[in-house]
């Protein structure tokens, strides 16, 4: 059973029925004590980094969330769902989960050739290409995007994949059993649903 | 640099597809579901649904088209149409839709914009605003092209992208329907004076039209109907004929 966390805003349709093309058993996360049933969690995302904080904490959903994690239960976060990963957010001034060490910062060109939120279809450059992950996945395959703020982790090592818009950003990341990309790979046709499989597969955790 | 999207759109009354491609061997000749897996198969880069119903009942069949078709295209769906509070787009969100579209309810009521943002997130509110040459510049029109506002579509872009809008759909009625080629002065004015991303619709006859408007005009898609549907061009060639121009794109 995959739970996928429900925070209010955004459209966590697509990553359930994405989830179910993919073979899994996609159920709601509403409250705490669902985080229990999913054998592995996603947080998806859209939104803002400051909403998303104050809806999980409402629903009281961090701490738990962040125990299930601590104790090795395999973790997906989706664009703003990976964004909360980290330490702070430039997003409303924000703190975040700080399960990754690093800023989440906002994108900011001198021109208009790169436009903000830097949205459509953009090319993954993978990173740790033995990752099971990326399983059946070409390198520099296109995901799609939809964000304004990029994640930038102080340690190097977590970093899967990267993307280049005006700035080369992380793109992916993994730390022990959390993954987190900033791409969707509920709307990145095959190669989304083959990355989605692959993280349900389970096999990048041995 | 992302790829330049090319972005059917399909017109749905009743929550069946008109005016759309003409399939041999369907069974249903105007089933979204249909027409949604052909242009995702052929890499359309999103889908963009235009729900023209008349009544409530086929707008309640709309949610249901948009169910079904997020169950099978994992590509970003847009919906627009008759929108005109947060429930409307709530319940569009909900039924698997990643963006929604407005253009006349954003004019009556701009607030719509600012707490669509707010709520959803920036990334799934599209204006849509419709365009037509004045003298001096450019008006933005409502309720299809036939009521004019008085407002001026490069201001209204920049207030709309202020109330956070995350992307312009900029129709030229001057040119929509004409196949004469898009309004590039209109499209490079008002992706001059925004930094969101902006879709040219309205004029495309040939391939040299769509780099135009890109080369020149500045747009980061662009959205086509009549030329998709009635097979003058498939997406491929177009992505094609772009990649000779060097724009990037997904192929």
């Amino acid at each position: 059973m995959t739970g996928i966390i429900n925070y209010g805003a955004g459209n966590i349709y697509s990553v359930f029925t994405a989830v179910k093309t993919c073979g899994g058993e996609p159920f709601v996360i509403e409250k705490a004590t669902d985080l229990k049933k999913g054998s592995m969690i996603v947080l998806p995302g859209v939104g803002a980094f400051a909403d998303g904080i104050k809806s999980l904490s409402e629903s009281g959903i961090i701490e738990p969330l962040i125990r299930e994690i601590e104790k090795g239960k395999p973790f997906l976060g989706i664009c703003l769902g990976l964004q909360l990963l980290f330490s702070y957010s430039e997003e409303g001034n924000c703190r975040g989960f700080d399960l990754i060490k690093g800023d989440v910062k906002k994108f900011s060109f001198g021109n208009r050739d790169f436009r903000i939120p830097h949205m459509g279809w953009n090319k993954l450059k993978i990173i740790d290409r033995k990752n099971w992950l990326f399983d059946d996945i070409p390198d520099n395959e296109y995901f799609y995007f939809a964000h304004s703020y990029y994640p930038e982790p102080e340690d190097c090592s977590v970093i899967l994949g990267k993307t280049l818009y005006g700035i080369e950003f992380v793109s992916a990341i993994k730390k022990q059993n959390l993954v987190g990309v900033q791409f969707h790979p509920e709307k990145s046709g095959d190669c989304g649903i083959r990355f989605l499989k692959n993280f349900m597969g389970g096999k990048w955790l041995r | 640099m992302a790829a330049i999207r090319v972005i059917p759109c399909l017109d749905v009354k009743e929550g069946k597809v008109v005016k759309g491609v003409h399939f041999e061997n369907l069974v249903e000749a105007g089933d979204p579901v249909e027409h949604a897996a052909f242009y995702s198969g052929e890499k359309a880069d999103e889908l963009v649904f235009l729900d023209i119903s008349a009544t409530i009942e086929g707008r309640k069949t709309m949610i249901d088209a948009v169910k079904k078709v997020s169950e099978v295209v994992f590509i970003p769906l847009t919906v627009g149409g008759g929108i005109t509070g947060l429930q409307d787009i709530e319940n569009l969100l909900k039924a698997g839709a990643d963006k929604i579209s407005i253009n006349t309810s954003a004019v009556r009521n701009p607030g719509v914009i600012k707490e669509g943002a707010a709520k959803f997130g920036s990334q799934c509110i599209v204006v849509a605003i419709d365009g037509k040459r004045t003298a001096g510049g450019w008006e933005v029109y409502t309720e299809s092209g036939k009521n004019p506002t008085g407002i001026d579509v490069t201001e209204w872009a920049r207030r709309v992208e202020g109330l956070g809008a995350g992307e312009i759909l900029l129709t030229s009625i001057d040119m929509d329907g004409t196949q004469k080629g898009y309004d590039i002065e209109m499209t490079k004015a008002v992706a001059d004076n925004v930094r969101v991303p902006v879709i040219a619709s309205g004029g495309a006859g040939t391939l040299e039209h769509m780099s135009q408007v890109i080369l020149e005009g500045k747009a980061s898609a662009v959205l086509l109907a009549s030329l998709l549907h009635f097979r003058k061009y498939t997406v491929k060639q177009i992505k094609e004929y772009l990649k000779e121009q060097g724009v990037s794109v997904r192929i």
